[in-house]
């Protein structure tokens, strides 16, 4: 908001879009960077990391996104938002693809994300896992590593399971007060 | 009301409209680059994703057939997303078959369309689960055996395959941990339960050599490094075999030796003899029943017409139907 009433003389130049003087047009990158994750709905996809370029041409804008996971159930949504969004906000030509690589990784949640997540009851990713060499270790142990609770604050928190509502999410629970929550799994 | 009217009604816009049994979706390598490398056989890069794709499809399919008959909510809930990450893995790479044939066949044709002979997946991931510890014996084979896999396709001179490969390493990495964990907790658990994850982790070791025997397009393939020679997986496998029947205080099947791995780097001389040892068992056991019996050729166990009965059984019937 605050950066749209900085820029409203824009808005004049590119009358025709279903904007008044008033408000700014908006970038192709703003416009697209603010659409929810159907999933996460706190966060953008600028939030989550997935939206990887936006690139005005003369007739419209070519978006490039990346799936979080390979069965990702969402991707198909953010395609539609992403065009009805840029649509709306008079791109006349939007163009939605896929990059496969570098894979999605939970490090390219931003700081702002890992805040709406814990002002969400769900608990941020640590660092996604790096190896040096050699084959993939195997995890034996119930969990990964020290996730504190984001209700409390408690560091020992427990892993009910791996995989939750989605892929994405594991499920704890906390000793101290109690309460289940999700952890986004760094991957 | 005819039948068409009734998905018609169901349908709120007409860009909305999905093929009743298909995916009907984007296709999900939409925008990725997708050339060849230069001097890569297009119909033998085609066959090696079918080959991998199927595995996939019918791995998931399988677990699919587990959601609202696990033993815990927990366990419907990770089972389901093994079955879509494994379903997403598919996805892309039968598009990218579809794509590098250029027959005018899409991933849904290839699902749905084709038939049991043409099918190319390993026949452990066929097998019908009689109870749970049975599936977790089998996923752990599975995932064991394709992280080593796609691990190694990382480094694939396909640039495609190699992400696909890239994101699937760090999807079955969780589906190796949770089954392996499973098999440890049930394995060190009650009498009950370690005894049927003895008879659970026995009833695999059958299926698991035709993993390491290679087709003829795998062997050309990663001679020019775009595939994976399956028998070099042997070693890694049997190794994470080995960790989790001890971690679970089973014990390895008889018959089985796998590879001694506790000191063995400090042997060369066992480092270099378990592996050909392992692959001579493989071939042999391939010999056996002669190594153009297995998946990878279109030959199959009879439970996979009752699998593709009922993965295809709509589409051909309905095609073209929509909802």
């Amino acid at each position: 908001m605050t950066r749209a009433s900085a820029t409203a003389v824009s808005g004049v130049a590119a009358g025709g879009v279903g904007c008044t003087a008033a408000v700014a047009v908006p970038s192709a990158r703003e416009v697209a960077g603010r659409v929810a994750d159907p999933e996460l709905p706190m966060l953008t996809l600028a939030d989550l990391g997935i939206l990887r370029h936006v690139e005005e041409t003369q007739d419209g804008v070519v978006v490039t996104i990346t799936p979080t996971y390979s069965g990702c159930p969402a991707m198909d949504a953010i395609r539609d938002d992403l065009t009805a969004a840029l649509r709306g906000a008079g791109y006349a030509r939007v163009d939605v693809r896929t990059v496969l690589t570098p894979a999605w990784t939970t490090d390219w949640i931003t700081v702002a994300g890992r805040e709406k997540l814990a002002a969400a009851g769900i608990s941020a990713p640590g660092p996604a896992p790096r190896r040096a060499g050699g084959p993939v270790p195997l995890t034996l142990g119930a969990s990964r590593r020290s996730v504190p609770c984001p209700r409390c604050g408690h560091p020992g928190t427990e892993e009910i399971a791996a995989f939750s509502a989605t892929a994405c999410r594991a499920l704890r629970r906390c000793p101290a007060c109690r309460e289940p929550f999700e952890h986004v799994k760094e991957i | 009301m005819s039948f068409d009217a009734a998905y018609e009604a169901l349908t709120d816009h007409d860009d909305d409209a999905r093929w009743a049994y298909g995916t009907g979706f984007a296709d999900p390598l939409a925008g990725v680059d997708t050339a060849v490398p230069a001097g890569v056989d297009r119909a033998e890069l085609g066959a090696y994703c079918v080959m991998l794709g199927d595995d996939a499809l019918i791995m998931s399919h399988r677990l699919q057939q587990w959601v609202t008959r696990s033993p815990e909510l927990e366990d419907e809930l990770a089972i389901a997303n093994i079955g879509l990450d494994l379903l997403g893995q598919a996805r892309l790479l039968l598009s990218r078959a579809a794509e590098v044939e250029s027959a005018g066949r899409d991933e849904d044709a290839l699902a749905y369309l084709r038939d049991e002979g043409d099918f190319r997946n390993v026949r452990l991931t066929e097998r019908a689960d009689p109870d749970f510890a049975h599936l977790i014996a089998r996923l752990l084979a599975f995932a064991t055996w394709r992280l080593a896999l796609l691990d190694r396709l990382t480094a694939s001179a396909d640039p495609v395959l190699a992400a696909i490969a890239a994101k699937g390493v760090k999807e079955v990495t969780y589906h190796r941990d949770y089954a392996a964990q499973w098999v440890v907790r049930l394995g060190d658990g009650t009498d009950l339960s370690h005894e049927r994850m003895q008879v659970a982790m026995d009833a695999i070791v059958p299926l698991l050599d035709e993993l390491f025997v290679a087709h003829e397009t795998e062997l050309r393939l990663a001679e020019a490094g775009v595939a994976v020679d399956p028998s070099g997986l042997r070693e890694e496998f049997d190794a994470v075999w080995a960790q989790v029947i001890e971690a679970a205080t089973l014990r390895p099947a008889s018959g089985h030796a796998p590879a001694p791995v506790v000191g063995a780097p400090a042997d060369p001389a066992a480092g270099a003899v378990s592996p050909a040892v392992s692959q001579a068992a493989g071939s042999a056991a391939g010999g056996a029943a002669g190594p153009a019996a297995g998946g990878r050729h279109g030959v199959h166990t009879p439970a996979m017409a009752e699998i593709l009965a009922e993965l295809q059984g709509i589409a051909r019937s309905l095609p073209g139907g929509a909802w």
